[in-house]
């Protein structure tokens, strides 16, 4: 380096290291403003609601808009139950299809199947919905529904949720076609951090004798905890606020019912349906309320992940 | 130097965008709301810029919506599916006024029964849809239906999930012809739904009859007619069966009071007539009584003056009815009375 441009550089540096601090900063605020902006725009818009309901509303089942009574049970319910089954689907076939991927699969089989999940996440959610109601939910009504009432319905408690008539929708459907869209987002984060378990910790594993289980539960899993339970976190967020694919399929109904083949509706399903035609205040402003609520079960689910890792991450070094 | 011939270039730019820009505005008019006219407004705005030069820029955004956007003056119209009440219309200083007319009907997907081959009265769909009639074969049904084979087979009601107009008439008419109906759901864009699923829009209320045997839905007529769905008969408030069409439509308009009804809000459900189809409705247009600015005021009614004249054939292309001609002139005659610029002298 020469003195003149060890000169410039000392001449420029400071105003312009601080106007870039600066800059990053304010766009980093940005981030706050905006969850702020969005937040107070919706306890404002729910105004009209949270007076006359206050804390009632989530528990009232009723959604009368001709008489303007309203309660956010229904959505809820629906918004959780489907999201409940997408997870219990979709997070045990991300992690098989995961740890083949970077365990067990050979090499020229990983980057086909590697792009086509990435595909499949590239996949805009109108078209899962689309599918879902003229491909799957015929299939499903003929050949899986009927079987699922008729086997199960003596059950206790079990046999209350495949009761009714099968008609190809409702929230086993949307569970389901949730399940299918988690997939992706939840294996491509899980392979992407079974990949950076250094092999160093594999090999021994397996050179002290463990088995490929052994070596995945006990050596990749601990390393990769915190990755696998963002990946999830990920994958619940998208179901949880998953709109068009749901409305297609969950049958938009604002019916409490025990069976989960019966119609339900959900709280994004609900907004994208009855947004454009909501007149009245009370209408417009429990459709916002939803919203606010929605953005609440969002951040539940956010801190309720942040306190799991942070319980994971103190039992560490207790066990041996 | 060179910064500054840049920046002279452009504010030249800018001020001519402004000019264009402005210059356009004349030539291009805005209207937002229903969806159901939509398809009629769009080719009949298609057609209004071949003939007169001028662009009508339609938004189906719901009629709700619609409202929202007149009331907040950032449109030059607004659409609505169900009439304002005439109070409404007095405190925002709107008028309305009918532009076009369809009919909705009930249609079903039950095997081996055609298009026609069901009839319905009013109080027997409403006792459907309030789920106290669950099966094909009961005996109301098969007391209308003598001769039909009706199968044992659980009703599926399939509805609207959305807010629409559509649900508006058929909700309008099933509060006037049950009582039942009345007290329990009511009337509305939307209502609480006492049975059923729903699909969203036209397409997906037809899909879901399409695919669910046993079921029972409503749509547009266009709709209906164009995916060759099977609809029922219906019986009217003069006690005949009626088939839904064009005719039957405009027999329900005929002899509907437009001049006396307040704002021209006449809601064609269950109207006298032999041939009269009992949901029929009209979709309105909203415009301010006074115009901020006349020019553009003057247009959109220049450009629905050419839509009653010269639109009715595209009109009937598409399934829907047009204005009765007496109808048309008392539009017109409330236009010049009511609609003023802000020195109160007529628009149009």
């Amino acid at each position: 380096m020469s003195a003149a441009q060890a000169n410039r550089r000392i001449q420029f540096a400071p105003w312009k290291d601080v106007a870039f601090e600066w800059l990053t900063r304010a766009f980093a605020l940005l981030v706050f403003s905006l969850l702020a902006a969005i937040l107070i725009a919706l306890v404002i818009g729910s105004q009209p609601t949270l007076a006359k309901y206050g804390p009632a509303f989530v528990a009232s089942a009723e959604w009368d808009p001709v008489r303007e009574e309203f309660g956010a049970l229904v959505p809820i319910y629906g918004t959780l139950m489907t999201s409940l089954i997408a997870m219990l689907i979709g997070v045990p076939a991300s992690f098989g299809i995961a740890l083949f991927l970077t365990e067990l699969s050979p090499a020229w089989l990983k980057r086909p199947l590697g792009t086509a999940i990435e595909l499949l996440a590239a996949i805009p959610s109108i078209i899962y919905g689309m599918w879902g109601l003229f491909v799957f939910a015929p299939q499903f009504q003929a050949h899986v529904q009927p079987w699922l009432s008729e086997r199960l319905s003596g059950w206790p408690v079990i046999g209350a949720l495949f009761e009714g008539p099968p008609i190809g929708i409702g929230m086993l459907t949307a569970g389901l076609i949730l399940s299918i869209m988690v997939i992706p987002f939840i294996t491509a984060v899980m392979r992407d951090v079974f990949d950076l378990v250094p092999p160093m910790l594999k090999e021994s594993a397996y050179g002290l004798g463990a088995t490929t289980w052994e070596v995945v539960w006990r050596v990749v899993l601990p390393y990769t905890k915190v990755g696998v339970i963002g990946g999830i976190m990920l994958g619940l967020g998208r179901a949880l606020g998953e709109t068009m694919a749901v409305t297609f399929v969950i049958g938009n109904a604002h019916r409490l019912s025990a069976s989960l083949l019966a119609p339900g509706n959900s709280i994004a399903s609900a907004l994208a349906n009855e947004f454009t035609e909501a007149v009245g205040d009370l209408y417009f402003s429990a459709l916002i309320e939803l919203g606010l609520i929605l953005f609440l079960i969002t951040t539940i689910v956010l801190a309720l992940s942040k306190l799991l890792l942070s319980s994971l991450t103190r039992g560490e070094g207790a066990r041996t | 130097m060179f910064g500054f011939t840049r920046n002279r270039a452009l504010a030249v730019a800018g001020a001519l965008f402004w000019m264009l820009n402005g210059a356009a505005s004349a030539a291009e008019i805005t209207g937002a709301g229903a969806t159901f006219p939509y398809p009629i407004y769009a080719k009949w705005a298609d057609a209004y810029k071949k003939a007169a030069g001028v662009s009508v820029n339609y938004q189906s955004i719901g009629s709700g919506g619609g409202i929202k956007q007149i009331t907040a003056k950032t449109v030059d119209f607004g659409a609505s599916d169900a009439p304002m009440k005439a109070e409404d219309l007095e405190r925002q200083g709107l008028i309305q006024f009918p532009a076009i007319m369809g009919g909705v009907v009930p249609v079903y997907n039950v095997k081996g029964l055609g298009a026609g081959e069901i009839r319905l009265s009013g109080a027997l769909l409403a006792d459907i849809y309030l789920g106290k009639v669950k099966k094909w074969n009961d005996a109301a049904l098969a007391a209308l239906n003598p001769g039909a084979k009706l199968p044992d087979k659980a009703i599926s009601v399939v509805h609207r999930s959305d807010g629409s107009g559509t649900t508006f008439l058929f909700s309008n008419y099933l509060a006037k012809v049950s009582a039942d109906w009345k007290s329990q759901v009511g009337e509305g864009t939307a209502v609480k739904w006492p049975t059923g699923v729903g699909g969203k829009g036209n397409e997906g209320v037809a899909n879901y009859v399409a695919r669910i045997d046993g079921s029972i839905g409503y749509v547009e007529y266009a709709f209906a007619k164009q995916n060759r769905l099977a609809h029922a008969l219906l019986q009217n408030r003069d006690g005949q069966m009626v088939a839904p069409s064009d005719d039957s439509f405009k027999q329900a308009a005929a002899g509907a009071d437009w001049a006396k009804t307040p704002g021209m809000g006449v809601i064609l459900t269950d109207q006298r007539g032999k041939a009269s189809w009992p949901i029929t409705g009209a979709s309105f247009i909203l415009m301010h009584k006074t115009q901020g600015k006349p020019e553009n005021g003057r247009e959109v009614l220049k450009f629905f003056d050419w839509a009653y004249q010269n639109g009715q054939p595209m009109a009937g292309e598409l399934d829907y009815v047009p204005m009765p001609d007496p109808v048309v002139k008392l539009i017109q005659s409330v236009w010049r009375a009511q609609i003023k610029d802000t020195s109160g002298k007529p628009v149009y």
